[in-house]
């Protein structure tokens, strides 16, 4: 009974929901405030993204007549999870290497795709036409970016040749953190930053929600909790993504002594990084980010897969 | 339903990103659009029916707001249409500051249009940095004119306020720091390949296109048309000073990008020499035009968007009889039926946005005509009974 108390609660609080759900608010808002910096703002106070979520909580929701009531309703509920238990699963990894089964990994992944899955199902029973665009250009996307994003997380599998996230760990507890000893897990980790960029959905790949061309594309119909859901389920993808790639390449977040502050700083990096990829360019057309993707990221993905096979 | 039935995109009545009322349908298939049909009208306010209820000298704060961006252009205009009808020339002081205004304004317009473009694309970051280095011009605005919009420096005859001699350095000053960030902005611009990528090629207007459609201004100079009011038929100070007309030939978003980012330069040039003319050239900065005789008269201006033309005709007494405004826009706006069509939906809006759309300046109003009964729903003195209607409510009501 204890046991499944303190499974629940280590789900719900820590590393769960809350604690994921807090910090993403957090990451949600250096990201609001760096791109204010950038542009000459000032920026919002810290609870900004706090209060939003609050406040959107508090809203009415409004169901669009030609919907499709109980997927329009489930769907960000179906992400707010998936998100959920990526993060979860990744925290109990990092913080107890032991406890990692084998092909976690692969369920990680899995449960990362949710969050698109929940807009596509969303956006497609809202019966609007900004939003079946956005869908048709969500699906797109996902198709180019899902394949080199799972090849360059599988890369450090195939160099160390153990499944396990646990093993990743341990072994760069040992010997350094992955991409600085394996070349080919630095390209990797290169494939992987964009991939995550679209997986974010922040510019230049922002194309399914493109607010300038379609509004918003699958939100534009959402409003007060339901809206708030997504929301919240995109600051937490900003806190779990990240740290999934820290987990695979980059030593993973440990808190014992020094090493506590060097994970936070791992983490801004990488954060201040996305912020300002997505702050030094325009958004691409859908053709283009195909492109990117499929001719470009998915060959580089290859050779690093292919690298890591003999070693390198 | 039949088989090859169409998707339409709205984008309108409001525009999502403009923030004007236009409507545009966009017939799509898949991401591709392939028609296009413009709706205007949401915004009209009568100005031309207002006009004749006005002296001469209100006339031109009137025409001031009919935009708010090219606020000097619809002054000068008609401030030309005006003393071609009184028959009057302006004193060469006047000239020199009518064009300091207007090419002022041309940067500020061109600049906001330019930061407005970035946002278009999803490159807000763009779009701060431009707005943020427009700031200088406007301060000279408030500096010369006292305004940062509406600057109220026109008059028929002249201009209202002298530029002072001790404001020149400091002009002078903020210009370059201006032309600097310009430039910079400029370069990265141009230098950028995502934004290339995403601007080149897109929205092409041929040259057969840009004269078949009349278009003006920037849009006409991107596909290689080289008019300009102010070179073919020069007004103010442009026959004065020396400067060039800047064309491309390509016709895309990317070419029209770099005509309005390239005019800024040429605009400062103009402004500089203008300044150092105006430290020798003294004298009078208007001419008092005693009376209007009846007649007509046409005045153009290049504003920023192209050519602005003001018609104005006289019965000889206090107010015109007839006041005719054609922006710009009006005729610009037509050629997205050229470009939209064959482009995907993620480029419409950046191309519809590319020919630096005013709507304000455009609307036409139209009767609307009861298909059944034939009789008028609404006109022009309709919707003028129901303005008085309103006032005399309001007064009513707050017992004036």
């Amino acid at each position: 009974m204890r046991e499944i108390l303190f499974v629940l609660l280590s789900f719900l609080i820590f590393p769960g929901f809350l604690f994921t759900a807090v910090v993403g608010l957090l990451a949600g808002w250096v990201d609001r405030k760096v791109t204010a910096r950038i542009q000459w703002r000032v920026g919002p106070p810290w609870y900004q993204n706090f209060v939003d979520f609050f406040k959107l909580m508090g809203k009415e929701t409004i169901l669009p007549s030609g919907a499709q009531k109980i997927s329009f309703l489930l769907s960000p509920l179906i992400g707010l999870i998936g998100i959920t238990l990526t993060s979860f699963i990744l925290w109990e990894m990092n913080l107890y290497p032991v406890r990692s089964f084998i092909g976690d990994l692969i369920v990680i992944l899995c449960l990362s795709i949710f969050p698109s899955l929940a807009l596509i199902i969303g956006g497609s029973a809202s019966g609007n036409l900004f939003a079946s665009l956005g869908v048709s250009r969500e699906t797109k996307l996902m198709l180019a970016y899902e394949l080199p994003f799972v090849i360059a997380v599988f890369t450090p599998i195939v160099a160390i040749r153990d499944i396990r996230i646990g093993s990743v760990l341990t072994y760069q507890m040992n010997n350094g953190m992955m991409f600085t000893h394996h070349l080919s897990s630095f390209i990797a980790l290169i494939v992987a930053f964009f991939c995550m960029q679209a997986k974010l959905a922040f510019v230049p790949f922002d194309i399914p929600e493109a607010e300038q061309e379609i509004m918003g594309g699958p939100l534009i119909e959402y409003s007060g909790p339901p809206l708030a859901m997504f929301k919240l389920t995109k600051a937490m993808m900003l806190f779990a993504l990240p740290v999934l790639l820290i987990t695979v390449f980059g030593g993973g977040m440990r808190f014992d002594g020094i090493q506590a502050l060097f994970s936070i700083v791992k983490y801004l990096i990488i954060l201040i990084l996305i912020i300002l990829v997505k702050n030094t360019n325009p958004r691409l057309r859908i053709d283009q980010a195909l492109r990117f993707f499929w001719l470009r990221m998915f060959p580089l993905a290859i050779v690093g897969f292919i690298m890591a096979l003999i070693g390198i | 339903m039949s088989q090859n039935r169409k998707t339409i995109i709205p984008i309108g009545p409001y525009h999502p990103l403009q923030e004007e009322p236009e409507f545009f349908e966009l017939s799509v298939e898949g991401e591709k659009v392939s028609d296009i049909d413009i709706h205007i009208g949401y915004n009209h306010r009568a100005i031309e029916q207002i006009a004749q209820r006005m002296t001469w000298d209100q006339l031109i704060f009137l025409v001031e707001r009919i935009c708010g961006i090219c606020s000097t252009s619809h002054p000068i205009a008609n401030c030309n249409a005006q003393e071609d009808l009184a028959g009057v020339e302006i004193p060469e002081r006047a000239k020199y500051i009518r064009s300091i205004v207007g090419e002022l304004e041309r940067i500020h317009s061109h600049l906001l249009w330019a930061g407005l473009a970035g946002h278009f694309i999803g490159y807000d970051t763009l779009w701060m940095w431009i707005w943020k280095y427009r700031e200088p011009v406007l301060e000279i605005f408030e500096k010369i004119t006292g305004n940062r919009n509406h600057y109220a420096m026109m008059k028929p005859g002249g201009v209202r306020r002298d530029i002072k001699e001790e404001d020149i350095p400091y002009l002078k000053k903020v210009l370059d720091e201006a032309e600097r960030k310009i430039d910079m902005i400029t370069k990265a611009v141009l230098d950028d390949p995502v934004l290339a990528a995403r601007l080149k090629g897109v929205g092409v207007l041929t040259k057969e296109d840009a004269i078949k459609y009349c278009t003006t201004g920037p849009v006409a100079r991107a596909s290689g048309v080289a008019i300009d009011v102010r070179r073919d038929d020069p007004y103010a100070a442009y026959g004065l000073v020396e400067w060039n007309v800047i064309t491309q030939e390509e016709g895309d978003v990317f070419a029209k990008t770099v005509v309005r980012l390239l005019e800024c330069f040429e605009s400062i040039k103009i402004i500089r020499q203008c300044l150092e003319k105006l430290k020798k050239v003294k004298g009078e900065i208007a001419v008092k035009i005693k009376e209007m005789p009846p007649g007509e008269g046409k005045g153009r201006h290049e504003a920023p968007r192209g050519e602005t033309f003001h018609y104005v005709r006289s019965d000889g007494s206090n107010n015109p009889v007839r006041v005719k405004v054609r922006a710009p826009t009006y005729v610009n706006l037509p050629t997205c039926k050229a470009t939209v069509p064959g482009e995907s939906i993620a480029d419409a809006a950046i191309i519809l946005a590319s020919i630096d759309p005013c709507y304000c300046c455009t609307d036409r109003m139209m009767r609307v005509v009861n298909k059944k009964s034939g009789k008028i729903e609404l006109d022009g003195s309709k919707l003028i009974k129901l303005s008085q209607e309103k006032t005399g409510r309001l007064r009513r009501e707050f017992g004036i």
